[in-house]
């Protein structure tokens, strides 16, 4: 039996074209894919994100336990701010990727993958189990009585605020990675300015009770707006376009964040924490393979997970794989990201994609792949 | 949504549709294949001039999602391909059943149509 978020009625009525995801019945999209990504990008979108998992971490050891645990520095956030960080293994592979909030002083919250919840807790639970001092903190799996919608694009700033009539603040004031509580529908709602698309936007934690009718309020206030429900469709063709790593494809428990290219990511100066002694090791040798963008050079099949890199030069063997692969409904063409021998990661190297036995041509691109100043040039350029 | 079945073709449980003109017959895909497929980025067509066995897979339809075979619901030789396809695959999404087909056949065993389903029996297939 597939889990379903509190949205699946609101889902059913919109007509969504609902698929499988990680155990959940969720919609892969509503009006099309590219219908809904363009959305996003010219306009607005938004998102039933309730199938992710919340994790809260409370008390005064919080901190401490969390730096230990996640790659990036815990330390660094005030209360009311959030971060993209890594849980690590001992090797340095990547249990999960995560967004850290410190909600309050000592209430911190993760919002951590669908696919990820009972393995992630099952590793915090058992970290906490054997650090020193572990038990001036608790830890918490709210993921069932949590639901989230995310809201993207460039036009959400002007009319998110609808929802928040009572709120003395503006959730439009706030500044990227920040989060504040609002009220809705006489309870506090926690509004992030994050989001997994490259477009300006905010991420909504609400009790699950009071989601839908979050979900009904955004798409009233942003009709005007052109706000379009979006599903995981245009979520993972967006994402791949900035080159944001979906779990499962550019990580896993034997892959590092350094060789996935989040090194930003990883703070090798706070002190000790999981996985460093290898991650500081590889960084200073420089991992043996790297995530690598690439735009195909032709017009062709769409880029697909598990299809073989080859250099333009020939070779006995692949150089790489790809991990993510899809059209680019922004740029027309094809892109995706890819694992390759460290030498052929850096960009404007000519490779090979291998489609249905054909090497197709492509070649390696700086991250993201899409930009929002190419959306500017090309709306001046067609101006 | 209910999807648009038109009663004079025929079809194949894999969601080819076949319209038959004499000995010739015009193969695309349904509207319910398409709806399930999504957005249709890229056809991968056969070439005129090869013969194809009833549920070969001979063409290749790409949507954003996903990669599926496309399979000759009949035997024969292929005798022409939609040229538009390649410029516009939309087509496949937006005008299944005309400006969306994709490849012609000239059969080499007219009997084989028989086997084709009908559009009341597709229709019973596809219902949810």
């Amino acid at each position: 039996m597939l889990k379903r978020t509190p949205l699946y009625g609101a889902h059913q009525r919109l007509g969504a074209h609902l698929v499988e995801f990680g155990g959940w019945e969720m919609p892969l999209c509503y009006s099309g894919i590219i219908e809904e990504h363009l959305a996003v990008r010219g306009a607005a979108g938004l998102f039933d994100i309730s199938h992710m998992g919340e994790i809260s971490a409370r008390g005064a050891g919080a901190v401490d336990f969390l730096n230990f645990v996640l790659t990036n520095d815990a330390r660094a956030l005030r209360a009311g701010q959030g971060q993209y960080t890594i849980l690590c293994n001992e090797r340095g592979g990547a249990v999960d990727d995560l967004y850290l909030y410190r909600v309050d002083e000592a209430d911190y919250l993760m919002i951590v993958n669908a696919s990820r919840i009972e393995a992630d807790f099952a590793w915090l639970q058992s970290r906490l189990a054997a650090f020193p001092g572990g038990g001036a903190m608790e830890l918490k799996n709210r993921s069932g009585e949590l639901a989230a919608v995310a809201v993207q694009g460039p036009k959400v700033a002007g009319f998110i605020d609808q929802c928040f009539p009572a709120s003395a603040r503006t959730a439009a004031a706030l500044r990227k990675n920040d989060m504040a509580r609002f009220s809705f529908a006489g309870r506090a709602v926690l509004v992030s300015r994050t989001g997994y698309t490259g477009e300006d936007g905010f991420e909504i934690v609400a009790d699950a009770e009071i989601i839908e009718a979050l979900w009904d309020k955004l798409l009233e206030a942003g009709r005007g707006a052109g706000l379009k429900p979006a599903g995981l469709g245009a979520r993972d063709t967006l994402r791949t376009e900035v080159c944001y790593p979906l779990y499962g494809h550019e990580l896993d428990e034997n892959t590092t964040p350094l060789e996935a290219g989040l090194g930003f990511f990883v703070a090798l100066g706070k002190g000790d924490f999981m996985g460093r002694a290898v991650l500081a090791q590889q960084k200073a040798q420089g991992p043996a393979r790297k995530l690598a963008a690439f735009t195909m050079a032709e017009r062709s099949a769409p880029p697909r997970p598990g299809y073989s890199i080859w250099s333009a030069a020939g070779g006995a063997e692949p150089i790489g794989r790809v991990s993510s692969g899809t059209q680019s409904p922004s740029l027309g063409i094809g892109i995706g990201l890819g694992f390759v021998a460290a030498e052929f990661a850096h960009a404007k190297t000519a490779i090979g994609i291998e489609i249905r036995g054909r090497r197709v041509p492509a070649r390696t691109v700086p991250r993201p792949i899409y930009r929002r100043v190419e959306k500017d040039f090309k709306a001046a350029q067609s101006a | 949504m209910s999807a648009n079945v038109p009663p004079e073709l025929k079809y194949t449980k894999s969601h080819e549709w076949v319209r038959l003109e004499g000995d010739t017959a015009t193969v695309g895909i349904s509207d319910h294949a398409q709806h399930e497929l999504t957005d249709v980025v890229f056809v991968e067509l056969p070439s005129v001039g090869r013969k194809v066995a009833a549920g070969e897979a001979c063409a290749v339809v790409e949507s954003v999602k996903t990669a599926s075979d496309i399979y000759s619901p009949l035997s024969g030789e292929v005798v022409a391909v939609n040229p538009e396809l390649a410029a516009h695959p939309e087509r496949v999404n937006s005008d299944p059943y005309h400006g969306g087909w994709f490849f012609q056949l000239k059969l080499a065993q007219p009997s084989e149509v028989e086997r084709l389903l009908g559009a009341d029996s597709y229709e019973k297939q596809i219902a949810p």
